[in-house]
């Protein structure tokens, strides 16, 4: 596969790796935060950790908007199908986030609610104009990279003068997220955790094919966080790792794009036009394990409110906390590391996920359990193993004064 | 994030639609995103619409980084070598 | 099914249309509806012995040994599909479930749900096409049922067969018979059935030179084990894949399991299927591939037989199993480093993200 194999060289891997072993310096630490989820299951799925020295740290980010969605929004869409009898069309990645009561898209389905999976928005627009009796809602979710296409059947519903179609809006910003993560991270500097110390960020690929490499210089510039915007696959990680290093130990603080086949300084033009045509900046949005996030979300543009379904059905936005023993926020922020959390691998599992770092093969506790655990298994072996040398080590001096 | 994979365009049926392929299947999407995009591009594709040109130019160059990152290794080896003789 | 050839032409004032006729409910009411559909249909397609008796039930003799008894059941959609059908699918499953224990499959039970509104062109395609499977794999359908369902309570046909056969002597293959040491094999490319159904389905709007690989694997495993007696364990991997007949076996076993993505035989196009729906090969159906484990010192002789076969010429050594008190199945990534391969979870499903 063209354009995919290559980056996927496991020799050229190795040389990057020993790149980064020689620069890194043995004396400091690189925490380094991949925001994107896309990121993160690139580094389980190809075991990228086995490849880096113990000092360059993965701490895994926010950037799944399966993941983000809040309970709330899910249960909206539930009533949706439930109470306004409405067809709700969405892609496959929602349908097994847990909502209230023990309830998801899945299980609703089962119980005869009316949940389409889709590959392709355009598919929801098929749907309305082919059943006209039928009330149809597109409920949409994801970053800058999914919301252009979102934008283009919101025309299309306008230019059909479609009457039985409207959009369920959960559109998410990035740079407002990575920005509160930075905010967090300075206000809890010197606590000694985790998420307190992030030196640098991998920014998203696709993402920035569309808000560009530009969208991320003022907070660059105002955190002096460096920032390498960096390809999906496992060799551009690897080389997104290296400049980060380099960055950090040259002091440097810049946005640098190692994914310039696809990504410019001012992005697509067009899909951006598009999107400030037909959503505006939304207050305030809340982000699951992360909480409100001023101007961190799209709503409808005015102009399209006859397609705006929080306004056709009256939608009342209601908040629901998480799931008591989860630990998704602090692990969404990097405060924590999946392992660190009580129910991981116990009562929260991709069968049958609590919180919502679970529920998306991005996210970083399905991404870990996935790919990952049997890490921590060994780690617990070797500790044990060393705990009993060093009894038995013990042992054998206590019995040899004894003797 | 988002699950988005280069493809080339093997046949444009109108200015908003193409063939693409990838490995012997092919997919119909949406170009309406993307400007300038002729037969024999490659585009990266999500949930069924281009997002943005691939650059090949680029791409080589970018492998090119990536091999210099090894090269210097064997280079700087070298060096050591000759620094303790 | 039970009929004989003397009563068809009489019984019948029309005989059925299977141009444009259609299942109603009447075929199942057990009445001379159903009889002419059973004498006109299954008895003409699946013809032998047995059925010509005309009894409810097929009598044969039991040879000595140990028998194996296996039944599955066939829902798929769509009906058609590149490289078979539900029907030739419904007697390759049960012809490699029974195979899957070393042994020789003798016969086969079929059993029929009906859709009301099911064309009968459709049925009879079907019903052709298990005919032709059975002949083919030289194990005969020798009895069956059929029942009709209301419209909107099926998915047009679901089939149930059930398979009866017998394990040569010294052949003892059971999933919990893998050993630290022991080999993994594959026998062909992981992934052609489920990437070739999933592409079919109209919303993705695909195209692809992907058939499924269903076939009946049952001569493969007699020249296997004609060479190697001493397998220890045999499946197939059809639902959830070869990731999840993996985990099956190791848990069955209390073994660990590393792979190598290297050694995996997967053909470039499901590999690019997969890629474009965030789908992963290794838990995508196959219903013509058989993972085997073996012995090391086997695992060679036992690679030969199965690249000898048609159905094994892609075969290949992809692992080995290791000794894990977690039963974790590991893959060596093409990469360089190692992660999980875990059971599936839920149904794979296109993904965006």
């Amino acid at each position: 596969m063209k354009y995919i194999d290559e980056f996927r060289d496991g020799a050229l891997a190795q040389q990057l790796a020993q790149a980064i072993a020689r620069e890194a310096k043995a004396e400091r630490h690189y925490h380094l935060m991949e925001f994107c989820g896309g990121h993160t299951h690139a580094i389980s799925r190809y075991g990228l950790t086995d490849l880096l020295p113990p000092n360059v740290r993965m701490v895994h980010g926010p950037g799944c908007p399966v993941c983000v969605l809040p309970i709330g929004r899910i249960d909206s869409a539930i009533e949706l199908a439930r109470e306004h009898g409405a067809m709700v069309c969405t892609y496959a990645d929602t349908m097994r986030v847990p909502a209230s009561g023990g309830i998801s898209l899945i299980k609703a389905k089962a119980q005869g609610a009316d949940i389409r999976m889709l590959y392709s928005c355009a598919d929801a627009l098929t749907l309305a104009q082919k059943h006209p009796e039928r009330q149809v809602v597109f409920f949409a979710i994801g970053f800058e990279t999914t919301t252009p296409p979102t934008a283009l059947i919101l025309k299309q519903a306008k230019a059909l003068g479609l009457k039985n179609f409207s959009v369920f809006c959960n559109h998410v910003l990035t740079p407002p997220a990575i920005t509160c993560l930075l905010t967090l991270a300075e206000a809890s500097a010197g606590t000694g955790q985790i998420g307190a110390r992030l030196d640098g960020f991998i920014g998203p690929a696709h993402v920035s094919t569309v808000i560009g490499s530009g969208a991320y210089e003022p907070f660059v510039a105002r955190f002096r966080k460096p920032m390498v915007i960096s390809g999906f696959e496992p060799l551009d990680v690897m080389q997104a790792i290296l400049m980060l290093v380099r960055q950090l130990n040259e002091g440097r603080a810049e946005v640098e794009n190692e994914f310039t086949r696809a990504v410019t300084r001012e992005g697509n033009v067009k899909a951006k036009a598009l999107m400030a045509e037909t959503f505006i900046l939304r207050d305030s949005f809340e982000w699951r394990g992360l909480g409100e996030m001023p101007k961190s979300a799209l709503q409808i543009h005015p102009d399209y409110r006859a397609f705006d379904a929080e306004i056709r059905f009256g939608l009342t936005y209601r908040k629901v906390p998480d799931h008591k023993a989860c630990q998704c926020s602090e692990i969404l922020r990097g405060i924590k590391a999946p392992r660190d959390c009580k129910v991981f691998g116990t009562a929260c599992t991709p069968d049958n996920p609590l919180g919502s770092c679970m529920v998306s093969s991005e996210g970083a506790c399905a991404a870990h359990y996935t790919y990952g655990r049997f890490r921590d298994k060994k780690k617990a072996a070797e500790k044990t193993a060393k705990i009993a040398a060093k009894n038995a080590a013990e042992n054998a001096a206590t019995q040899g004064t004894n003797t | 994030m988002c699950l988005a994979i280069p493809v080339r365009i093997m046949e444009k049926k109108d200015d908003e639609t193409a063939i693409v392929e990838l490995s012997g299947v092919r997919h119909h999407v949406s170009l309406a995103l993307v400007d300038d995009v002729a037969v024999g591009d490659y585009v990266i594709v999500h949930v069924g619409y281009a997002l943005s040109k691939l650059d090949p130019a680029e791409a080589e160059a970018t492998l090119t980084m990536m091999r210099a990152a090894g090269l210097t290794e064997e280079a700087s080896t070298a060096q050591t070598a000759e620094r303790q003789p | 099914m039970s009929t004989t050839k003397s009563r068809r032409r009489a019984d019948y004032i029309r005989p059925l249309d299977f141009e444009n006729g259609r299942i109603d409910m009447s075929h199942g009411s057990g009445g001379r509806a159903s009889a002419q559909l059973i004498d006109e249909l299954f008895a003409e397609a699946f013809d032998n012995d047995y059925l010509r008796q005309g009894n409810d039930q097929a009598a044969f003799d039991v040879t000595a040994g140990r028998m194996v008894m296996s039944t599955d059941a066939h829902v798929v959609s769509p009906l058609f599909f590149p490289g078979g059908d539900i029907g030739c699918l419904s007697v390759h499953g049960t012809i490699n479930d029974v195979a899957m224990a070393g042994a020789r499959p003798l016969y086969l039970a079929a059993s029929f749900v009906l859709e009301e509104g099911l064309p009968l062109a459709d049925l009879k395609r079907i019903v052709d096409s298990m005919a032709a499977a059975a002949r083919e794999a030289h194990v005969p359908i020798v009895t069956g049922d059929t029942k009709v369902v209301e419209k909107g309570k099926g998915d047009g046909v679901f089939i149930t067969t059930t398979g009866i056969g017998v394990v040569p002597s010294g052949v003892d293959i059971r999933g919990d018979r893998a050993r630290s040491g022991d080999k993994i094999l594959v026998s062909g490319t992981i992934g052609d059935h489920g990437v070739a159904v999933m592409a079919l389905r109209e919303e993705l709007s695909f195209e692809t030179a992907l058939r499924s690989d269903t076939a009946a694997l049952h001569t493969l495993v007699a020249a296997m084990v004609a060479h190697v007696p001493d397998i220890h364990c045999l499946r197939d991997p059809t639902r959830g894949g070869l990731g999840t007949t993996l985990n099956e076996l190791a848990r069955q076993s209390g073994c660990g399991m590393v792979i190598h993505e290297t050694a995996l035989p997967v053909r470039p196009e499901v590999n690019a299927a997969c890629e474009f729906l965030g789908l992963d090969p290794l838990y995508a159906a196959n219903e013509g591939k058989l993972v085997a484990i073996c012995a090391a010192e086997d695992a060679e002789r036992l690679l030969a037989a199965m690249r000898a076969h048609p159905l094994g010429s892609q075969a290949a050594i992809i692992g080995e199993v290791i000794e894990d008190d977690h039963r974790f199945v590991q893959m060596k990534t093409a990469f360089g480093g190692s992660r999980i391969v875990d059971w599936l979870t839920g149904e794979q499903l296109p993904r965006i993200c």
